[in-house]
């Protein structure tokens, strides 16, 4: 485990490649080539039309869902980008957040649309795991837990528990859920936009707390850099492949727990492979938002979410912050 | 000198007696100021109360929870409600230190579009929304529905929770 410590995403992406190379497997080739751009790109897919009568309408939510991953992948069809990142008979974790209960946590249309396009791209229902820290959580947020066999499963970690032994990177030590370690292959992070009162913000690298034994250990100092020195850790790095955030709904300011007040929808999907060019995004509209509300900006209120820096420094190297190497596209 | 210390030894035991049990009371009347089912007309309370403690806090708001500990902590119970079976919320009801740490939690966030409303110390409504705090309670009602009855329902739970508090 130790030995991926010094490694960046880079070099885990080539020796993805070079493992691929000598399996023949030419898809991963192609998706790895594809996620590393010169730029990171990240893309805002937004559709105003999304919900009737304020419910999201499925087939609209398919159709956004659709746009955002084929633009991030630059694909023709619907099912490639899920071709390229997933192989039939690897076990694919959906790692959403439901800790603010069914408020403010990952839309269960969502998943529905991810799980749907998945078994079209050649997984099975029981390969698909959608999972939490807590299968009440996940209950509250509105996924009804399933261990059916020929069924999407559906289970929180305290089903299954936590590793005995802790992985380590910086300041984390933190046993990994056993979903992550002994079930999934991969895992598509599924997180939603959050302002959060320690971190300051959350949306891609925070829902990794949601995967270790001890979060409550890893807010101090606006959780910098704990989120940043979690994502590093071996098994996370290995296979967390893709983040698809949802911001069809989003808090602005009171999170992370639900508060309505805070709350806006804006009717979106923010995609991409890189989990520190996302959060960076993801900060820029909810400063967006909070400047709109006459709310101070989240470095003047004090609560810059510095994680995320802390990610693209060379001590850890999981992406891109600075804007300049950021691609957005927005459609 | 012996009989020195057995009195402060009385006076220690006596004093974190006090404290157990003055601390026991408040967590209690958090945890009974929860509304039974249609003791508020049109309220059914649908999930157990639960309990969470200093060291049992960020299992429920993790990530919120430091704002709340730092700012004097001793428990929250909280209960699922819904209202004429079509409006669901929840129900916390905080045990800070004292009055002044609920203050803390409750101008933390900013009122922004808030209707006052008369309940404890000081309250806000907003649309899916009730908070208020009374002494070292604060109080959040949250609802998952919007319609036009939502309002005043959760001010109905509110005022009900109130009462209970100031027993």
């Amino acid at each position: 485990m130790s030995d991926r410590q010094g490694t960046n995403r880079r070099d885990f992406l080539k020796s993805c490649v070079a493992g691929t190379v000598a399996l023949g497997a030419g898809e991963v080739l192609a998706f790895a080539s594809s996620v590393q751009p010169a730029k990171s790109k990240v893309v805002i897919a937004k559709d105003a039309m999304l919900r009737r009568s304020g419910t999201i309408d499925p087939n609209r939510m398919l159709a956004l869902l659709d746009r955002a991953m084929q633009t991030s992948f630059g694909s023709h069809n619907a099912l490639e980008p899920w071709k390229k990142m997933v192989r039939p008979g690897q076990v694919v974790g959906l790692k959403v957040n439901t800790i603010a209960g069914r408020g403010l946590s990952t839309n269960v249309t969502l998943v529905a649309a991810i799980t749907e396009r998945l078994q079209q791209a050649g997984i099975k229902p029981y390969d698909i795991v959608i999972w939490d820290r807590t299968g009440h959580e996940l209950e509250r947020a509105g996924f009804p837990l399933s261990s059916a066999a020929g069924k999407v499963r559906c289970i929180g970690t305290d089903a299954v528990g936590y590793e005995a032994t802790p992985e380590k990177f910086g300041t984390a030590s933190s046993c990994l859920s056993k979903i992550l370690t002994r079930t999934c292959d991969v895992v598509i992070n599924v997180p939603l936009l959050k302002d959060h009162e320690e971190a300051g913000m959350t949306a891609s690298m925070k829902n990794m707390y949601g995967v270790i034994h001890n979060p409550g250990e890893c807010h101090a100092n606006g959780c910098n850099p704990a989120v940043a020195d979690v994502n590093m850790l071996p098994t996370i790095r290995k296979k967390v492949r893709f983040t698809i955030c949802d911001a069809t709904s989003a808090c602005y300011q009171g999170g992370p727990g639900y508060k309505p007040e805070y709350v806006w929808r804006p009717d979106s999907l923010i995609v991409g492979s890189d989990p520190v060019a996302l959060d960076y995004t993801a900060w820029q509209i909810i400063d967006r938002k909070r400047l709109e509300k006459g709310l101070k900006a989240l470095a003047a209120a004090g609560r810059t979410p510095k994680y995320i820096a802390t990610a693209a420094d060379v001590h850890h190297r999981l992406g891109a912050n600075d804007p300049n190497q950021i691609s957005i596209v927005e459609v | 000198m012996m009989r020195t210390r057995l009195h402060a030894a009385a006076f220690l035991a006596v004093a974190v007696a006090m404290l157990i049990a003055g601390g026991c009371k408040k967590q209690a009347s958090a945890s009974q100021a929860l509304p039974a089912s249609n003791e508020v007309a049109g309220w059914e309370k649908t999930g157990e109360t639960r309990t969470f403690t200093s060291a049992t806090l960020s299992d429920y708001i993790d990530g919120g929870a430091e704002q709340y500990l730092k700012a004097g902590f001793k428990g929250v119970s909280t209960s699922d409600y819904k209202f004429q079976g079509k409006i669901e919320a929840t129900a916390d009801v905080y045990t800070m230190s004292d009055t002044n740490a609920a203050q803390t939690i409750f101008d933390s966030d900013p009122a922004g579009n808030a209707k006052t409303v008369a309940l404890g110390d000081a309250a806000r409504a907003f649309s899916q929304s009730v908070v208020f705090r009374r002494g070292p309670y604060l109080v959040r009602i949250v609802a998952f529905q919007d319609s036009p009855d939502t309002q005043q329902a959760l001010t109905q739970l509110a005022q009900a929770i109130e009462k209970k508090l100031s027993k």
